[in-house]
Formats: C-alpha cells, sequence, structure tokens
C-alpha cells in the first residue's frame, strides 16, 4: 500500500506540482503525506491526539514544499502531547508496581534470570531495576533513580521508587482533570519543600558515641529486617556498624566505605559471618611449600613483575656472537638474583605482587625464605597498603625500609573440601580497614547478603555523617502527608490540587507496607492517621511484625533523616522531569 | 474507497498506552505472584523428583549422556553429579542445584539428601500456600522448625574422640553407610578400611590432595589397593636405573629445553653458519652446565614438571641418575610433600635445597602399565588408593564414591560427632519438631507441622526406593520413636525395622545438620519469590 498512496492520495496534498518531486527523489516523505490524508478523513475525531501532531511532523517551505523534520518518520514511532505524559507515567507506574511488593519487612523478593542465564534472588530495589534489563525509556529514568539513591545513601532504594510511582499516579488524575504538567510540577516542587522541612521539624538527634554503639546497631537493623538476612540482623548489624565505626572519623564526620571490604565464600552458615580486622584476600602464597602464617610480617607491596625490565621504547638485542650470549644469560640470572636480594636487604618478610613472576624467581624467594603472593588485584593491593601502611612501590629500586606495610599476622586458611584458600592478613599497623567475611548456604544467599551488609554499612555511615533520625514504618511519612495537605489549603492557585495530590501519594507507602504485611492497607492506615492528628504524636506507624504496638519508638524501628529527605527529593525530581516531557520520538522496532 | 484502506501497517497502535506499560525488552518473561511461585515450587520439586531414586542404599543410577563431542556417558547417583550436568532452564531449580553443589564442596556427601529435603520442604509449603498462608508465616515457621531440628539432633549426638579405637569403628561405620548408597556397596568394608586409613593418615588436616587416587583399568573392584607410597604415573627414562634405594630425590620445576634468554627483544642473529654452530654449542654449554648443578646436588633421582629433552635425559642416564619428566602439578606437589623436598627452580645454591628422600623407588605394574613407585616416604601423610575395575565408567563412578566417603571421613576426623543413620536422624528431629508444633501458638504451627512431615518423607523414600511398604514401616518407625531414645530406623537390607546402633549404620553430624539447614535456607529463598522476571536471552550466533 506504500508505494500506491502517493497517488491515489494526490489530490489532497496541498500543493501537487512539488508533491510529485517529493515522491520521486525523496521517498521518506511517503508517509507525512500520508498523515496528512489521514488527517482529512472524517473520522478524525476519534483519533484527534493521532492527527494533531502528525501535521506538526510536516513543514512547508515558502513556495509551499514539505521539508523533512524527521527522517525517516515511517520508521520512527512518536507520541505527544498528553498521550505522551500518559505513555510515560504508565511506564514509570509499572516499575513502581514490581517493587511495591518488596516493601517492608514483610516484603517479598524477586527472582531475576539475566541473559546468561545466572539466577539472583534479593528485594533491593536496586539491584532488582539494574538487572531487569528495561528498554523503556522512562522505565530507565526510574532505574536511574533507584540508582542515585543508592549511590547517595545506599538504602531506600525501593521506597523511592514507590513513592515516585505513586507522585505519577497522583499526577495522572490531575492531568485529566486538565490542570497543565508544568504547574502540577511546581505544586509538587513546593509540597517536596513543605516535607523535607517538616521532616527536619519531627526529627530527633540520636546521641551515640565509640562505646555506646546501640543506637546504630538498632538503626541497622531496621534496614536489615526486610532482607532475607532478617534471621540473624542483630549480629550483620553490630558487624556493620563495628566495621563503620573502624573506619570512621568521628571528628570530621567522615566514613570511606571503600576501606570496608566485604567478602564472601560459600559454605558454613550465615552465622558464622565475622568481621576480620584487616584484609582477606582470595589468593594464596605463591610457591605451594611456603609458610602458611607469618608473624610480624613486613610487607613489600609491589606493582612491577619479578622480570628484568622492559623498556618501553622500541629496541632490539642483537645476538651474534658466543660472548654476547653468555653475557645476557649471565644478566638475565643476576637480575632475578637482585630482586630479590633487594627485597630481602630492605628487611620485607612477605612480597605481595600486583603481577605474576617467574618459575626460577618463585623459587629463588621461596630458597630466601622470602613468602610471596602474585596476581593480587589493584583495589585490593590499595587496601592491604592502607591497612598495614606501607607504600606501593612501582619500581624495585625504590623498594626502602620505610615503605614496607606491617602486618602481626598473616595466615592462610582453607575452607570445606575443596582446596580453596584464602589470605588473612591480621593486625594491621593501621586498624582502619576492616573486612567483613560472609559465608551462606548458597551463592545467592552471599550475593544478597552482600547487598544488604552494603545497605546496613551506608546506614551506619549516614548516621555518623548526620545523627537525625525519623521514625520509620511509614510514620515519616504519614506525618509529611498531614502536613503537606495542612499546607495545600493556605496555596492560592492551580498548585493547590498539586499539593494536595503529593499529599496523597505519601500515603501510598505506608499503604504498600500495611498491604505486604498482611493488614487491610486503608483500615490501617485512616486509624493511624486520625491517631497521629489526636494525639499529636508523629512516631505512629505500621504495626508491619504484629509486635500489638505502632509506636515506632518503642518498635525500635528508625530510619535517618537524610535518606528520607532525599527519597522525598530525588523521586520529586524525577516525576518533575516526567511531567516536562511531551514528546517521544523513538525508533520503532524493525 | 479511501476510507476502507487500513492505516499502513508501520503506524503506532493509535491507544499507545498498552504498548507503553511494556518496559521490559521483547523477549523476557515476567511472571508476578501466584504464578511465579507455582513456577518455582513446579521447578524446584521436579529437580528433588529427579533425584529422589537415587537415594538410599537401593537407590538406583541415572545415566547421562554428554551434548559435547564424543557424547561421552557417565553412570552415577552421586546427586551434585547428576544435578551439575543438567541444562536447567527453571530458575528456582537452579537453587536447588547450588546448594547441592555447596554440600558436595563443603562437606561432600548428602548431595542427594539436601536436594530432597527441599523439594519435599517446598512441596509442604505449596500445601500451605494453598489454604491461603502468607509464605513470610511460613518461612517464620521453618525456621523455627529447623532450629529445633537442629538442638533435637545436636542432644543426641555421640561423641566417641577420646576413644581410639570406638573412634575409629565409628568411622568404618560412618564410611560403610556412606559406600552401601554407592558402587563400591559389594566390597563396602574393603573400601570402608580403605578410606578409613588413607583418612587416619592426614592426621586432622582435611587436605585431600595428598590423598592420591589413581584409577587403572583391569581387574576388579576387589583388587583395588592403598599404597602407602608414593606412585607416580610415569615411566622411567630409557637406558635409567629401573631400581634406587635410598634416593636422594630432587623435585623441580625448570624448563629442561634451551633456556630462552628472557630479556626483552633479545635475538639471535649471525652473519656465518660458524657462528650458528658456535652459539649452538655455547646454548648446550649452558644445558649442560644446569645439567651438572643438578646432579652436582648430590642426587640419584630428579623428577620435573616441565618436559627433559633428550640431550639433558641422555647427560642423566651416563650420571647413572633416575630423571622422570612431565610430572603433572599435582603430582609435583604431592611427591614433595611426601617425600619433604622442596620444589626447586634454580640450582645455583645446592646446599640450601631440600632434597627429597625414600627409601625405594622401582618401576611396579599395574595391569599393563608401568608405574613409579615410591615407598618408605619420610612423611607418612600421603599415600595412594589404586583403583582397579572393569570399565572407566565404573572406575569414575567409583571414585566419585570414594571421595564421598573420604570427605565425610575427614570432616567427622574434625567435628568428632555421630549420629545413627538409616532413617534414625529424620525421626528423631521430626518428633522434637511434632513437639514444637503442639506448643506454638498461631498459624506458624501449620508451617511447623509441615516441617516435620518433609523430615518424615526422607526415610519413607529410602523405604519406597528399596521396594518396601514405606506407609507402613513409616508408621512403626514413629511408634517405636515414641519411646525416649530409640536407636530404631529402617534397615533396607532385612527389609524391615532395625536396632542402628546394633547394625552400626552412622553418619557424621556435620553432614546431617548442613542438610537440614542449607535445605531449609533454599526452601526460604525460593518462598519469599513473588515474581520472576526473565531476561531476553543473549543472541548467540552459530551455537547449535
Amino acid at each position: 500500500t506504500k508505494k500506491k498512496a502517493p497517488q491515489t492520495l494526490a489530490p489532497a496534498a496541498p500543493p501537487p506540482s512539488p508533491q510529485k518531486h517529493t515522491a520521486a527523489s525523496f521517498p521518506p516523505t511517503t508517509a507525512p503525506l500520508l498523515v496528512l490524508v489521514r488527517s482529512a478523513l472524517p473520522e478524525a475525531p476519534g483519533r484527534g491526539s493521532a492527527s494533531a501532531p502528525a501535521a506538526m511532523a510536516l513543514a512547508f517551505d515558502e513556495y509551499g514544499r514539505p521539508f523533512i523534520i524527521l527522517r525517516e518518520q515511517e520508521k520512527k514511532s512518536r507520541l505527544q502531547g498528553l498521550d505522551a505524559q500518559k505513555a510515560n507515567i504508565a511506564a514509570g507506574k509499572s516499575v513502581a508496581r514490581i517493587l511495591r511488593t518488596s516493601l517492608g519487612p514483610k516484603g517479598m523478593d524477586k527472582m531475576l534470570q539475566s541473559p546468561d542465564g545466572d539466577v539472583t534472588i534479593t528485594n533491593d530495589g536496586a539491584t532488582i531495576l539494574e538487572l531487569m534489563d528495561v528498554d523503556n525509556q522512562i522505565a530507565k529514568l526510574m532505574v536511574e533513580l533507584s540508582r542515585s539513591q543508592d549511590y547517595d545513601i545506599g538504602d531506600g532504594t525501593t521506597g523511592v521508587v514507590v513513592l515516585a510511582g505513586s507522585l505519577l499516579e497522583q499526577a495522572e488524575k490531575l492531568l485529566e482533570r486538565g490542570i497543565h504538567p508544568i504547574r502540577i510540577a511546581e505544586g509538587y516542587e513546593m509540597a517536596s519543600r513543605i516535607a523535607v522541612d517538616h521532616l527536619e521539624s519531627i526529627s530527633t538527634k540520636y546521641e551515640f558515641s565509640a562505646t555506646d554503639i546501640e543506637p546504630l546497631v538498632q538503626t541497622c537493623m531496621t534496614t536489615l529486617s526486610s532482607k532475607i538476612v532478617s534471621r540473624c540482623k542483630r549480629s550483620l548489624a553490630e558487624i556493620a556498624v563495628k566495621a563503620v565505626l573502624a573506619v570512621a572519623d568521628l571528628e570530621r564526620k567522615d566514613v570511606n566505605l571503600d576501606l570496608i571490604k566485604v567478602e564472601g565464600k560459600v559454605g558454613g552458615k550465615l552465622e558464622d559471618t565475622e568481621l576480620v580486622q584487616g584484609i582477606i584476600v582470595d589468593k594464596d602464597m605463591s610457591h605451594p611449600q611456603m609458610p602458611k602464617r607469618i608473624e610480624d610480617a613486613h610487607i613489600a607491596i609491589l606493582t612491577c613483575p619479578f622480570e628484568p625490565p622492559k623498556p618501553k621504547t622500541k629496541h632490539k638485542v642483537d645476538i651474534d656472537t658466543v660472548e654476547k650470549f653468555q653475557t645476557l644469560r649471565g644478566q638475565e640470572q643476576k637480575y632475578f638474583d637482585d630482586m630479590v636480594q633487594k627485597c630481602k636487604d630492605v628487611g620485607a618478610t612477605l612480597v605481595i605482587c600486583q603481577w605474576g613472576f617467574d618459575d626460577e624467581a618463585n623459587h629463588l624467594l621461596m630458597q630466601r625464605e622470602l613468602p610471596a603472593v602474585r596476581w593480587v588485584g589493584g583495589v585490593e593491593l590499595e587496601l592491604i597498603a592502607i591497612a598495614t601502611g606501607g607504600r606501593i612501590v612501582p619500581r624495585f629500586q625504590e623498594l626502602t625500609t620505610e615503605k614496607l606495610g606491617k602486618a602481626g599476622l598473616v595466615r592462610e586458611k582453607s575452607f570445606g573440601t575443596t582446596k580453596d584458600r584464602m589470605l588473612y592478613i591480621e593486625k594491621c599497623a593501621n586498624s582502619k580497614a576492616v573486612t567483613i567475611f560472609i559465608r551462606g548456604g548458597n551463592k545467592m544467599m552471599i550475593e544478597e547478603t552482600k547487598r544488604s551488609i552494603h545497605d546496613a554499612l551506608c546506614v551506619a555511615r549516614n548516621l555518623i555523617i548526620n545523627n537525625s533520625i525519623v521514625y520509620g514504618g511509614g510514620s515519616a511519612e504519614i506525618s509529611c502527608s498531614i502536613a503537606v495537605d495542612a499546607a495545600a489549603d493556605r496555596h492560592p492557585g492551580v498548585e493547590q490540587y498539586a499539593i494536595r495530590a503529593f499529599a496523597d501519594a505519601l500515603d501510598a507507602i505506608p499503604l504498600a507496607l500495611a498491604e505486604n504485611s498482611g493488614l487491610p492497607p486503608i483500615d490501617t492506615l485512616t486509624v493511624v492517621k486520625s491517631q497521629h492528628v489526636k494525639e499529636n504524636n508523629s512516631r505512629c506507624g505500621i504495626d508491619c511484625n504484629d509486635v500489638g504496638t505502632n509506636d515506632m519508638k518503642e518498635q525500635n524501628v528508625f530510619e535517618t533523616l537524610i535518606g528520607k529527605q532525599q527519597q522525598i527529593l530525588l523521586a520529586t525530581q524525577v516525576v518533575k522531569m516526567i511531567l516536562k516531557i511531551d514528546d517521544v520520538i523513538t525508533p520503532s522496532e524493525y | 474507497e479511501l476510507r476502507d484502506r487500513d492505516p499502513p501497517a508501520s503506524r503506532p497502535d493509535p491507544s499507545p498506552v498498552p504498548e507503553m506499560e511494556r518496559v521490559l525488552k521483547d523477549d523476557a518473561i515476567q511472571e508476578k505472584g501466584e504464578r511465579a511461585r507455582m513456577a518455582s515450587f513446579v521447578g524446584a520439586m521436579a529437580i528433588a523428583d529427579l533425584v529422589k531414586s537415587t537415594l538410599g542404599p537401593k537407590g538406583m543410577d541415572k545415566i547421562l549422556q554428554s551434548t559435547g563431542r564424543g557424547r561421552s556417558v557417565t553412570v552415577t547417583n552421586d546427586g551434585a553429579t547428576i544435578l551439575k550436568s543438567l541444562h536447567i532452564d527453571n530458575p528456582a531449580a537452579k537453587v536447588l542445584v547450588d546448594i547441592s553443589k555447596v554440600q558436595d564442596d563443603e562437606v561432600g556427601d548428602g548431595t542427594t539428601s539436601v536436594v530432597v529435603l527441599a523439594g519435599e520442604l517446598l512441596r509442604e509449603a505449596e500445601k500451605l500456600v494453598n489454604m491461603k498462608i502468607h509464605p513470610m508465616t511460613i518461612i517464620a515457621g521453618y525456621r523455627m522448625a529447623a532450629e529445633c531440628a537442629r538442638n533435637a539432633l545436636l542432644q543426641k549426638t555421640m561423641d566417641n574422640k577420646d576413644n581410639t579405637d570406638k573412634f575409629r569403628s565409628d568411622l568404618m561405620n560412618i564410611a560403610m553407610t556412606t559406600l552401601s548408597s554407592k558402587i563400591l556397596s559389594q566390597d563396602k568394608e574393603y573400601f570402608a578400611e580403605l578410606a578409613v586409613d588413607a583418612v587416619l593418615r592426614l592426621k586432622g588436616s582435611t587436605n585431600l590432595e595428598s590423598i592420591q587416587i589413581l584409577k587403572k583399568p583391569g581387574g576388579s573392584l576387589k583388587d583395588s589397593f592403598l599404597d602407602e607410597g608414593f606412585i607416580l604415573d610415569k615411566k622411567i627414562g630409557l637406558g635409567q636405573p629401573k631400581r634406587i634405594e635410598n634416593a636422594n630425590i630432587l623435585v623441580a620445576n625448570t624448563a629442561m629445553d634451551t633456556d630462552k634468554v628472557k630479556i626483552y627483544g633479545a635475538r639471535v642473529r649471525v652473519d656465518s653458519m660458524s657462528k650458528v654452530a658456535d652459539i649452538e654449542a655455547a646454548e648446550k654449554q649452558k644445558m649442560r652446565e644446569k645439567v651438572e648443578k643438578i646432579i652436582g646436588h648430590g642426587i640419584n633421582c630428579f623428577v620435573n614438571r616441565q618436559l627433559i629433552y633428550n640431550f639433558p635425559e641422555e647427560l642423566f642416564a651416563d650420571a647413572g641418575i633416575l630423571a622422570v619428566e612431565h610430572a603433572d602439578f599435582e603430582g609435583i606437589e604431592r611427591l614433595a610433600l611426601v617425600t619433604g623436598g622442596d620444589i626447586a627452580s634454580t640450582f645455583d645454591n645446592p646446599e640450601s635445597v631440600k632434597l627429597g628422600h625414600c627409601k625405594l623407588i622401582e618401576e611396579i605394574m599395574i595391569g599393563e602399565d608401568r608405574l613409579i613407585h615410591f615407598s618408605g616416604v619420610a612423611m607418612g601423610q600421603a599415600c595412594t588408593i589404586v583403583l582397579r575395575g572393569a570399565s572407566e565408567h565404573v572406575l569414575d563412578e567409583a571414585e566419585r564414591s570414594l571421595h564421598d566417603a573420604l570427605c565425610v571421613l575427614s570432616q567427622t576426623v574434625n567435628d568428632t560427632r555421630v549420629i545413627f543413620g538409616g532413617g534414625w536422624p529424620e525421626m528423631v528431629m521430626s518428633k522434637e519438631v511434632d513437639e514444637l508444633a503442639r506448643r506454638t501458638p498461631g498459624k506458624k504451627s501449620h508451617a511447623i507441622d509441615a516441617f516435620s512431615r518433609a523430615l518424615q518423607a526422607i526415610p519413607t523414600i529410602i523405604a519406597d526406593n528399596a521396594g518396601l511398604d514405606s506407609a507402613e514401616l513409616i508408621s512403626q518407625l514413629r511408634a517405636e520413636h515414641h519411646k525416649e531414645n530409640s536407636t530404631v530406623g529402617i534397615d533396607v537390607i532385612s527389609g524391615g525395622l532395625g536396632d542402628m546402633q546394633k547394625r552400626g549404620i552412622c553418619e557424621a553430624f556435620k553432614v546431617k545438620q548442613a542438610i537440614v539447614l542449607s535445605a531449609t535456607e533454599a526452601a526460604e529463598m525460593i518462598l519469599r519469590v513473588d515474581e520472576i522476571i526473565t531476561c531476553a536471552p543473549r543472541r548467540r550466533e552459530d551455537r547449535m
């Protein structure tokens, strides 16, 4: 039909002569022409939205000839105006819907199978979205949203997406009432500011010190309770807090999470997970007969290989006589000897090398009783350097005694019936690098535990940076919702509606919590809300675990203030961005 | 006529919302709620049913044929081996395969039981879900039940750590119990003896590398033997002594061809034939020096990981030294371990290289192959088990069985707690769990009850596999266990109940504990899932 179309429909196209021209030399323009015709058909009212934008796709120059704005238009699908917004909202909502059931302590997990067939089971919002491999642009924005929450705060990645989904849902209703998307966006912006300020006012300072870590542990437990590791959340929370405190600089309120290495090994029980004051490297000694245990190790950390130097410039060494051959041979042997001797001279008792080394070098090291580890990754090398107070040495010539790292004990440990061995570097000079060593029944469990520990670490870090907390269990959202609702009435103008919608959207979190916990959502929410207003108590939340009280202070359910604020700000930002899109052009599938 | 024309196909649907709602890629599959749970239950149970028939002493084997070249065939009843070779598409099934693999790595045995138990737990959970009990409630119940089951078992363990004779008989019993479900069951006493001897030589180490298993087709399984020395599957070089007493062995990893000059960019460039000859002579000289250095260590046996070329071999033969080339990596390490020598790569400092010693090196014949036998080695930790059997398949399966037994034994040496076998531990646990269910108020008790039923499924399957009347036997067994401290279990051989203590059917506590805990963990993991998202498979070209 495509080929025939221009001819049969020619009379409908405005200028006849240029049309012929375009049909001959610019085949792509056939599509816009067709669209034009379609808009002229009497059935137009039914698809008014489709025809109106089509006219915009084709422009005419001063002679009345059509020219192309979009190349190959028939290969692209295009949505404009209200349709674009609605489609985007639908996409955003469907992402949020997937995560909704993962919210809260009774939230369910998702099983994800990657393109290569690997299975991941998780309820961490950021991970689910990352692995979902979404194709839709708006859905990708939601993925970004959860990721940025993950980078900034580390926790609340599910909540932020659910909140954004609910904001979109509310916006859809307003759009249907004819409110301009920009006004909605502005209203949301105002509401989010009100909510963030309100959070500040209901937050409490949570005092803790290096010795009194209980408050930190409690907050981490709230984070862990929604994960599969909730069975031993107490011990894991303690591990996370101790790890963070070990690397934290309480004076500057700064925590470098890079100094905490999270290593996992399949096998054993989750209860065997431990905090090691030092570094664990998944490597073993380069020679099977090197000692497995070194006390008071002086560690040379090398990034140069144990082999003769390799000049970067192009070069050749020609051998044409027997003498040269022998000198070169002698030189080569001397290189190995010198290198080992150099390490020995500065007093190293352990060499950790980023590169591999030759059998001969290996044996020489062994013979001179200098244990060595090879092929240690760059990140691990850095951590070892930090932990042991050593310097990474890129050249043998630069090796000096001061640059050696020191560790009280280096030992090799083997696991199970397989020959897996790991190297423990403990009692380091600088205790500011620790390893959390996770054990668990299977690989998926380990991976999920790693993610959960990461969340807990982030929460502990956030508390150290800013020790304000709000109460969890949806209580903060309910309280904000009430505050925003009250503030709405004071705003003249259309934004009032948007602000009210924002308040409704905030209710989505406690609703989802209640639903996931098997409680009647609306009943529960209304009861809690009235309690808030009547008792002027902002600590009431959803009693997910059936404890019997909904005062979150008694249940010890806390979240960090900055985490919550960030959730609201990020969700609002993304929703604003989505609302402002009024034209979506995608290359359609072929 | 214009009106009748359909809009061109390339135009998007005028109502774009349903299309946009699909946020995943085209081939991706998304399953939600009940359907997702159904898919994982079905997948997990299918896997459990698959390996179910291999459970117990009368379990049957499976033939696995690989899709690769050669279509090689494996006959086995080892759960981990079966599951490892399956290509599975169901994500939940993969979780079960994974736990079986971990069980294999951690304790070495019970790879089938762990999958069957997890499958049974899910089967029971499915019933509860159909009764509209929330998965989280089931999980809470399972957790309590698993803890209770473990404690019940812990109380009934026996520990004969201090009594060497009794401990040895415990080990024998465990080995026999493990082997009774394997291909070696015919000669289980013989092999149990072998395995126990081998493990006790390790003196508490769990490093099974120092037990070498050598497979030689020919003869019958009964002809297998444990050798206290070390057997290297290599031939002795031509013209070299075939028998050395009081050998000094140098174990090396070095290139015995012409050493390359490893300084970068070095290359040989000459302008006449005579110079080529000179350099060749220099190379030879270098080799000769190296060999002389090696001989200078005062050795009469030289074992190298890499090849030894003709020229050095000749030199060694002239010096009356036994030179063995191309011993594999593990062989070298084991040899170094048993003879107590260093693995050397440079030879400039003979005084600092530790040489290995053994009383006698000789060439022996096993079947038609000639092997080198090192006996009277300095360290008694290592040993070699030579397996003989009718075919490669038999030998492979025998090796797997023996490996299982060795793993279990080496773990038991470290954790000496022992329990009875034959369905006894399951009944003990099930009884305690039942009582817990009665004490627990709330919906959780249903789940605890279900856990106990799942535990009972294991003896049921063992009885079924043996062709016994399982319903009858299990009810009798339960009645027996109602008495305090019963030691009764299923005796598959006689086809009735029997006193496990008298029959000497034992299992390691560590294995049972790992089974219960990881099966519960896996079931919990699968139960928590309410949505399965399968990404579009990566496109592969020309693979099939």
